[in-house]
């Protein structure tokens, strides 16, 4: 687990201790225990972290036709919140809001599109296009060194999968990490105390949305994730998705590994002692081997 | 698709093709056929048409692919756009002819709303039927 990954080679270290910060609809709702988690921790960390005033929905889902400005409106407009707040960076939970909010922010890097799309919103004030969207895995991986130091619970006997899905890892300009062989959510299960376990279907797509209109498909997948899971050894799945934590819990077909899915967040709270460590998992923490 | 497909050179300038590279910003003369982007599609067991045969037959000009389910079903999930050897990005030329079938008035999904669905799946799935 010590290959440098090829993008992003150099974690970013200096993160202010103070951050602004964009839940979005699924942590005030099905994820509420991602965020109370997370917000516990990263006040343990010694983080201040203020949640963005008046933020919208973040689209969603990335709008991949180049001819409709409209579809970016969402986003830029957080954007837009987080400037007139000053701050560098904005901080996501989750991986779609990271994955519409980081890439809005990279299509606006082009000076044509900024300008076509600060005429179009004119009601509101310019975007400088200056703001860093950060998703929390990022934020951890740049604290790996500090993290053994501020572990209060041992987690070791943990085998803990994670499981990236698409949105962190593609397409690669907003990847954080390698799109194929990415490291950074292990390191950080590692740096927790847990032990990581690789497995294939840890990049390949759970089915998102399809799980309105294609239920069966999500179905199929979802067992393949789990199974895939279960037999490389892992006794839970770590993922940072609202939609394929609910994908991997509520399509789990029937006979499928029945292995809990939890987020980063919980997981980091377990370790930092801020959470207790769920009664179904207590047994394997802290026994080694 | 087309049961008889005429090929021509004419096939090439079809207004619809200019259409689509204006939406999805895609050559899809680019593609040389490879088959990866099928390869690695999670979904393309659920397609009539696979993602390559889907640039095949836009290449050939074919408008009949318009009504094709392949692009109903595709998760837009990208990993045929990061592992195209020719930098075409599949998903995109997916939800161009997502976006052309329900400008004009084609959307051969339903909408199975008889259950609970949390936000991030319905706002996901409705912005994907919405032209
Ligand atoms: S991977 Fe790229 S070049 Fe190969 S068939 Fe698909 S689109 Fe064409
Ligand atoms: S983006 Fe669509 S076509 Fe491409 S691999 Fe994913 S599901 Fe298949």
């Amino acid at each position: 687990m010590n290959r440098t990954p090829a993008h992003h080679p150099s974690p970013i270290t200096h993160y202010p201790s103070r951050l602004l910060y964009f839940p979005g609809c699924a942590l005030k709702d099905q994820a509420r225990g991602y965020e109370e988690a997370t917000l516990a921790a990263l006040a343990a960390l010694g983080y201040e972290v203020r949640e963005l005033p008046r933020w919208n929905c973040c689209g969603t889902v990335y709008a991949l036709a180049q001819d409709d400005l409209m579809r970016h409106v969402g986003p830029l407009r957080n954007l837009i919140r987080a400037q007139e707040q000053g701050a560098e960076e904005l901080l996501t939970l989750c991986a779609m809001c990271y994955h519409t909010l980081s890439r809005t922010a990279r299509f606006v890097q082009n000076p044509e599109n900024l300008r076509r799309l600060n005429a179009f919103m004119d009601e509101e004030e310019d975007y400088r296009g200056s703001v860093r969207v950060l998703h929390l895995v990022q934020l951890l991986a740049g604290l790996a060194e500090r993290l053994p130091r501020a572990v209060k619970v041992d987690l070791a006997g943990l085998r803990a999968g994670a499981y990236y899905g698409c949105t962190l890892l593609r397409p690669r300009d907003v990847a954080v990490d390698h799109p194929e062989r990415p490291e950074v959510m292990e390191a950080v299960l590692a740096a927790l105390g847990a032990e990581p376990v690789c497995f294939p279907e840890r990049v390949e797509c759970c089915g998102a949305y399809l799980t309105v209109t294609e239920p069966e498909a999500v179905r199929l997948r979802a067992g393949a994730i789990l199974l895939s899971a279960a037999q490389n050894g892992a006794e839970v799945l770590v993922t940072a998705c609202p939609l394929c934590h609910f994908n991997l819990r509520e399509r789990r077909p029937l006979g499928a590994p029945k292995l809990p899915v939890v987020y980063l967040g919980e997981v980091l709270a377990w370790a930092l002692g801020v959470k207790p460590v769920p009664e179904a998992l207590a047994p394997r923490v802290g026994v080694r081997g | 698709m087309a049961a008889e497909l005429r090929l021509s050179r004419e096939n090439l300038n079809a207004p619809f093709l200019q259409k689509l590279g204006e939406i999805s910003g895609q050559n899809v003369f680019a593609c040389y056929q490879c088959g990866k982007c099928s390869a690695g599609c999670l979904f393309a067991e659920h397609m009539d048409v696979l993602p390559n045969q889907v640039i095949r037959l836009l290449q050939l000009g074919d408008e009949g692919v318009l009504a094709a389910r392949a692009p109903w079903v595709c998760a837009a999930c990208l990993a045929c756009s990061v592992r195209c050897p020719k930098g075409v990005d599949v998903a995109r030329i997916m939800e161009a002819l997502r976006q052309l079938a329900l400008r004009r008035g084609i959307m051969p999904v339903q909408l199975k709303l008889d259950r609970e669905f949390p936000q991030i799946a319905l706002v996901g799935a409705l912005r994907k039927v919405t032209p």
